[in-house]
């Protein structure tokens, strides 16, 4: 005997929604409004009466075109996924160029330059403490010096980041370096990161060595020497990660990032430069946390936003000038030192968010990043959480496959009103300068920051194995196996140093300071007195980098941070 | 406020800052904001400071408890700041370091004479409790001294 199948009318959408109201208020209890990182209240349930398809071409469109949320290229990760693009930095120039060496071999086509803090902050090897030297970074200080880091390789084939504030010092010794070799400069490639002063200023002090005046002149000159003279490079590579980090929401973070975006471009534009040359050399660099929705959401709100801005402020035409290309690094802050593996699930939830969010290039955090600098075991598990999601989960083969999610159309909807609201706040005081100037960003940032850390004290927001889950006895951590740079070569690389300054012409080196000083005392825009150009020349004529930041702090005056608790 | 704040008066003074090169200074204002809202006197400054500058303004300001924020290796600086102290005559005054500091490193920063090591998620209240303890300390040691 079979059973008889049970057949109901299909209910209208009314009376289901109700009848299911009923039974969630039964079930959920006092619940209380949940709310994301960026303040935004999230429902339990998002139905077609929240976002619906009649507004697919206008929220969402196609890959490739206007509006851009659901990614900047026709085939996005399905035709070429993201570079994969870790950081590169340790000890000597010879330690470096090992391991550039070792990257390529393994395939790598990227790479980047990461310097140690001394260089971060201005100064050559012979100007700070031996045991700080080359622990975060490599020494790079003169054009030899970069000349051992690309030792046996080809500087017009390799695309690199260069984590390089302005004034730009390390750029100039690679250009240098091109010169030495015959390598034309039509043929280097990368991005000159940590040009985006503003977001020093604001939030990452780490980078900047010249007062806002003086930086916002030099940014302004290597823009234009980069589109002269640099086809293959990006000038600028505007970083909302250090505003995140710093403790904004990811809402006032891609706010902030955007905010400053205009400022620059406005800037280019006020020189006298086209914003459909200068704008498809601009690059992002945003900040992944573990807040997965919200991050997705604050990507495509962020893409669909720019390409309207270049539209509307700056009359783009050039629909290269519309790509909101952008780098995602995930999130340390979100690591915790206790019970350190779980880092590993964290990294893979903050980057499947970075690669739904339609990302260009990819940072993994390694798990112990926030016990020392990362073990090769650590970066190793890194880069292959990527290939793990690349090639086992499947997580390319669709382009933006969450799209047309009612959740997250309406989240990333609630996403760009709250970036809007921001952005027209920092308007109001007269654009992103002028805001930095008052302490506007750096005070909502700071309230954002302890607010956040308020939410964990109080447990309402969950760290596992730090305010919850935690284990009865920690065990202690292994001891890890720290790499220092070799002590010995590090005194061998400053008696180079200085051997090489000893045997440069003293009289090219006086004359390209001076003609340096003269540019920075020009007024800015001056025919044959851009400060950028004038740096390249000093690095070719063997100036070294600190003396290259001296220069330009004594002109311009030094950098101070804008900000107090 | 903790018991330990209250136990003194005037209330603890206390210096957050950091030495060497690194800038990360998220860390070290959170941790200024978290002792000044329990009730203590923090004298808060940039980053990159000069060890001697440290003790200057240690001096000058007559602080109970000095505290160094630490993100890269600047930590490896702490030695000598602990000898600066002790030469400025200064010795008596407690030294906290927080951070991303490896525990290899860690054993080696308290032989030199610091105080207590903060990690990543240390809870707030232990922060605060600890530099009010410590401050009682370099309080009473300064008066037998």
């Amino acid at each position: 005997m079979s059973e008889q199948p049970v057949q109901l009318p299909l209910p209208g959408f009314e009376s289901a929604r109700a009848e299911w109201r009923r039974d969630y208020d039964g079930q959920a209890g006092q619940d209380g409004i949940l709310r994301n990182r960026s303040g935004i209240e999230i429902k339990p349930l998002y139905t077609c009466e929240d976002w619906g398809e009649e507004r697919y071409m206008e929220d969402l469109g196609f890959p490739g075109q206007l509006p851009m949320t659901r990614g900047i290229y026709p085939s996005m990760h399905r035709g070429r996924t993201w570079t994969q693009r870790q950081l590169v930095g340790f000890g000597t120039p010879e330690d470096y160029n090992r391991r550039l060496k070792t990257i390529l071999a393994a395939g790598g086509t990227a790479g980047s330059l990461i310097p140690c803090n001394s260089v971060y902050r201005g100064y050559d090897c012979d100007e700070v403490e031996l045991p700080l030297l080359g622990t975060c970074g490599a020494v790079v200080n003169t054009v030899d010096d970069m000349d051992l880091c690309y030792r046996d390789i080809g500087v017009g084939e390799l695309s690199t980041a260069v984590n390089d504030p302005l004034p730009f010092t390390l750029l100039a010794l690679l250009l240098a370096v091109a010169e030495r070799r015959d390598v034309p400069w039509s043929r280097i490639t990368g991005t000159s990161n940590q040009s985006d002063y503003i977001s020093h200023f604001v939030a990452n002090h780490m980078f900047f060595r010249i007062a806002l005046p003086g930086s916002r002149r030099v940014l302004v000159d290597h823009v234009e020497f980069c589109q002269t003279h640099l086809p293959g490079w990006n000038p600028i590579s505007v970083v909302g990660q250090h505003m995140q980090q710093g403790g904004a929401t990811p809402a006032e973070a891609m706010a902030l990032t955007l905010c400053t975006a205009i400022q620059y471009a406005e800037d280019c534009r006020a020189r006298g430069m086209d914003p459909d040359v200068f704008l498809p050399r601009f690059t992002f660099f945003f900040d992944i946390s573990i807040s997965f929705f919200e991050e997705i959401a604050k990507l495509r709100a962020g893409r669909r936003l720019w390409q309207r801005i270049v539209r509307e402020r700056f009359g783009a035409k050039n629909p290269k000038a519309w790509r909101f290309k952008f780098h995602a690094q995930t999130s340390g802050v979100d690591l915790t030192r206790q019970q350190p593996l779980n880092n590993v699930a964290r990294v893979a939830v903050q980057a499947v968010a970075g690669i739904f969010g339609g990302l260009q290039s990819l940072h993994t955090d390694a798990y112990d990043e926030v016990l020392s600098v990362p073990t090769e075991e650590a970066a190793r598990i890194a880069i292959a959480t990527q290939n793990i999601l690349r090639e086992e989960a499947h997580l390319t083969d669709v382009i933006d496959p969450l799209g047309g999610s009612y959740y997250l159309e309406t989240l990333t909807n609630r996403m760009e009103e709250e970036i809007e609201a921001t952005i027209a706040r920092i308007d109001a005081v007269g654009g992103m300068f002028a805001a930095v100037e008052a302490g506007r960003p750096q005070d909502m940032i700071g309230k954002s920051a302890l607010a956040f850390q308020q939410k964990i004290d109080s447990g309402q927001e969950t760290i596992v194995g730090v305010n919850k889950y935690r284990e009865a006895e920690e065990p202690t951590t292994a001891p890890s196996p720290l790499e220092r740079p070799d002590q010995g070569a590090m005194e061998a690389h400053i008696a180079r140093f200085r051997a090489f300054k000893a045997e440069r012409s003293q009289a090219a080196v006086t004359a390209a300071l001076d003609t340096l000083a003269r540019a920075a005392n020009a007024v800015s825009g001056t025919p044959g007195q851009n400060v950028y150009e004038k740096v390249v020349e000093a690095a070719m004529a063997g100036v070294t980098h600190g003396e290259l930041c001296a220069c330009l702090r004594r002109e311009f005056g030094f950098g101070q941070p804008l900000v107090m608790p | 406020m903790s018991d330990s704040t209250k136990s003194i008066s005037p209330p603890p003074r206390v210096l957050v800052t950091k030495i060497g090169l690194d800038g990360h200074d998220r860390g070290s204002r959170i941790v200024a904001a978290y002792l000044r809202d329990a009730g203590m006197e923090v004298i808060y400054t940039a980053p990159w400071q000069k060890i001697e500058a440290v003790v200057k303004l240690a001096v000058e300001e007559d602080v109970d408890v000095i505290g160094v924020s630490s993100l890269a290796t600047d930590h490896l600086l702490l030695p000598d700041l602990m000898a600066a102290l002790g030469e400025a005559g200064f010795g008596h005054v407690k030294v906290v370091a927080g951070g991303i500091i490896p525990d290899g490193d860690e054993a080696e920063l308290l032989r030199a004479g610091v105080s207590r090591v903060f990690h990543p998620g240390s809870p707030r209240e232990d922060i605060v409790a600890t530099v009010g303890d410590l401050a009682t300390q370099a309080r009473a040691a300064c008066a037998n001294g």
